[in-house]
């Protein structure tokens, strides 16, 4: 399972930053989402990856077979946080195509 | 310690909180209420910053807020001590001339300027005040989205292009942030400063390779933030695009990236194993830093972009002196900071105003008269009485101030913050004994040919403006807008005279901050509210 989640945390890393260095608009913000996707990813499993563990302690249990609550808070406040955020972009995205006319991210075509 | 005193260390969070919300409530055409709201939220800031600047001061202040009444690794803490209550009164302090300057124009210039205004101050006092990192990284994200809002405000191709790359940049950092923040998590077990701190110690083998891999990522977001070589080359282009009140509060964005490292690298690396932990990058990337910086200096046409090169120029010197890790220089590089944080706040009003004059710029502007001055206002400004030479001669006074403080000659504090790094690099603060190290020679020297760079295009842009191409075009000013840049400049005057207690300060600070001990058993003993015994079932636990 770790292994599962490792090579999909890379697989988007990777395909996420090939994405951000594109030169279009549409494809950086796709990439920055595929981030966002893996680095999410990424604090859920710092905690360690169980299944079927509850983070709740109570008396007499076992702490090796509960859950670390602690990133489950932190990867929500991180969604919250993302999708705010690339909402933004994707506004400041359209007032960009708008303004200049063009999806590049400088505002203009390369000359070719 | 009295109770509602304790209270006040929420309140640089809460006031723009309150304040930005309610703003919203009211329509954009209600602007004198819009203005009175974010006035006095930000004098009431400034009185909250300075009385906590002064308990902070005062010694036996116990500065550590516990939201909610969790104890300290377990909730969220609040930490005040002289290094926060420094930034939060420079932080407000700065903002109150970047406002009186927007009410004047800027602030018709689109919607929601002062919300986003407040929400900023509201992100930067929260990043100086919290003591862990999660906290850290949800107060870098309000105080982000703001500034994203605020770089647009005006809008126009140049603004809404230059926001695009800076969001972009920040959205990637931020998401770097967020890797480190959960790699030393995973390592350490902690997000709380002082606990981290506390533990690290206990950190072994491959978890303390993750631990500093993680602190090593966190260190990249926060040296994009302040602008080192060679990640910051959105920061010219965004500086230079953003409204000059903007702008001028935007000067004590990227120190926050600064205050950053000086705290974790104190608190958290001071000692132990990892020990001076990215030391030498801080050290030959300022360096870097430095040089592009000047280059830029000298190279920039427009006066903006001049100014944006000096942002640089200042994190430079700042980080290559922190990466020094001497106590007597970086007492040093705090006075050097408050300075040219305040400097720079000026330069970008002024440039505006005195762009104003000539075509560039002009055009923003057109819309921004158009919405709020017409032809009688005109009239009327010249009976108050700023004549139009006058205008000029107080514009080129102010200029002539910005280009001492910048260079760092004398009388201004520019001088007395370069002489006081000086003296801890070379002077009675090194070692008598030992020889001086070819890196010091380089930051020294880069530090006065620095001055002379921008000495020089100082004098440049300065005759070219004043002197060369006025072609009978006086900048139409108006004294509210002149005043917050006289005010800064002022200060910066204060400052001088004041240099002995301000030094002073700093280095108690400094000293503060080479004693971690003090800081960890300050937040992990703090005493919750209304529970008699300290040590608790958990309160004494994490020792």
């Amino acid at each position: 399972m770790e292994l599962v989640l490792a090579i999909g945390i890379g697989i988007m890393t990777g395909s996420g930053v090939w994405l951000i260095l594109r030169p279009r608009t549409y494809q950086v913000i796709i990439g920055l989402s595929l981030l966002s996707y893996a680095v999410n990813l990424f604090i859920f499993g710092v905690g360690g990856v169980k299944s079927n563990a509850a983070p709740l302690l109570g008396e007499g249990v076992d702490v090796s077979t509960l859950t670390d609550p602690v990133p489950q808070a932190l990867v929500l406040t991180a969604i919250v946080i993302g999708f705010a955020t690339t909402a933004l972009f994707l506004v400041v995205l359209l007032a960009a195509r708008g303004l200049t006319g063009t999806d590049h991210v400088d505002g203009r075509e390369q000359p070719k | 310690m009295s109770g509602w005193q304790q209270h006040l260390i929420i309140a640089p969070i809460v006031i723009p909180l309150i304040a930005g919300a309610l703003l919203l409530f009211f329509d954009e055409r209600q602007r004198v209420v819009k203005a009175m709201i974010s006035v006095v939220s930000s004098l009431a800031l400034a009185a909250v910053a300075i009385n906590l600047f002064r308990l902070a001061n005062g010694g036996d202040f116990e500065g550590v807020y516990l939201l909610g009444n969790w104890p300290a690794p377990f909730g969220i803490v609040l930490v005040v001590d002289r290094l926060s209550a420094l930034m939060l009164v420079l932080a407000s302090i700065l903002a109150i001339p970047a406002l009186v300057f927007a009410l004047a124009r800027w602030h018709a210039a689109g919607a929601h300027f002062h919300s986003l205004f407040q929400f900023l101050l509201m992100g930067l006092n929260g990043a100086f005040l919290t003591g862990d990192l999660f906290n850290l990284f949800v107060f870098f994200e309000v105080m982000l989205a703001a500034s994203y809002g605020l770089l647009m405000h005006g809008s126009g191709p140049m603004r809404v292009k230059a926001g695009l790359h800076y969001i972009a940049v920040n959205l990637a950092a931020a998401l770097c942030f967020l890797i480190g923040v959960s790699a030393i998590y995973g390592s350490a077990g902690t997000l709380n400063m002082a606990d981290l701190a506390m533990r690290i110690g206990e950190i072994e083998g491959e978890r303390r390779m993750l631990l500093e891999a993680g602190a090593a990522i966190l260190g990249v977001v926060f040296l994009i933030k302040a602008g080192m070589w060679p990640l910051n080359f959105w920061l010219p282009g965004a500086y230079s695009a953003a409204a000059a009140p903007v702008a001028g509060i935007f000067a004590i964005m990227s120190k926050v990236g600064i205050y950053v490292i000086l705290r974790l690298s104190l608190l958290v690396f001071g000692q132990g194993d990892s020990a001076g932990l990215g030391l030498n990058v801080l050290l030959y990337g300022g360096m870097a830093t430095i040089a592009f910086g000047t280059i830029g200096v000298l190279a920039s046409q427009a006066l903006g972009r001049l100014a944006s090169y000096s942002v640089l120029v200042s994190s430079g010197t700042l980080l290559a002196v922190l990466g020094l890790s001497n106590g007597e220089v970086t007492a040093g590089a705090l006075f050097y900071m408050v300075s040219s944080t305040l400097t720079i706040g000026a330069f970008f009003m002024l440039i505006e105003l005195v762009e104003r004059g000539q075509d560039a710029g002009a055009s923003v502007l057109a819309v921004t008269m158009e919405a709020y001055g017409d032809a009688d206002e005109e009239e009327q400004e010249v009976e108050v009485g700023v004549t139009m030479p006058g205008t000029i001669a107080v514009l080129g006074i102010c200029f002539a101030a910005c280009g001492i403080l910048l260079s760092g000659l004398p009388p201004l504090s520019g001088f007395v913050a370069k002489f006081a790094m000086l003296t801890g690099m070379i002077g009675t603060g090194a070692a008598a004994d030992q020889p001086i190290p070819a890196s010091v020679w380089w930051i020294v020297a880069l530090l006065i040919l620095s001055g002379l760079a921008a000495l020089i295009s100082m004098t440049r842009a300065g005759i070219r403006t004043f002197w060369a191409s006025m072609e009978g075009t006086v900048p139409r000013v108006l004294v509210m807008e002149m005043a917050p840049v006289m005010l800064l400049i002022a200060l910066t005057l204060t400052l001088t005279i004041k240099a002995g207690p301000a030094m002073h300060y700093m280095e108690e600070t400094v000293r503060n901050l080479q004693q971690p001990g003090t800081y960890i058993d300050a937040v992990i003993n703090a005493r919750r509210a209304g529970v008699a015994e300290a040590s608790g079932p958990d309160g004494g636990g994490g020792i």
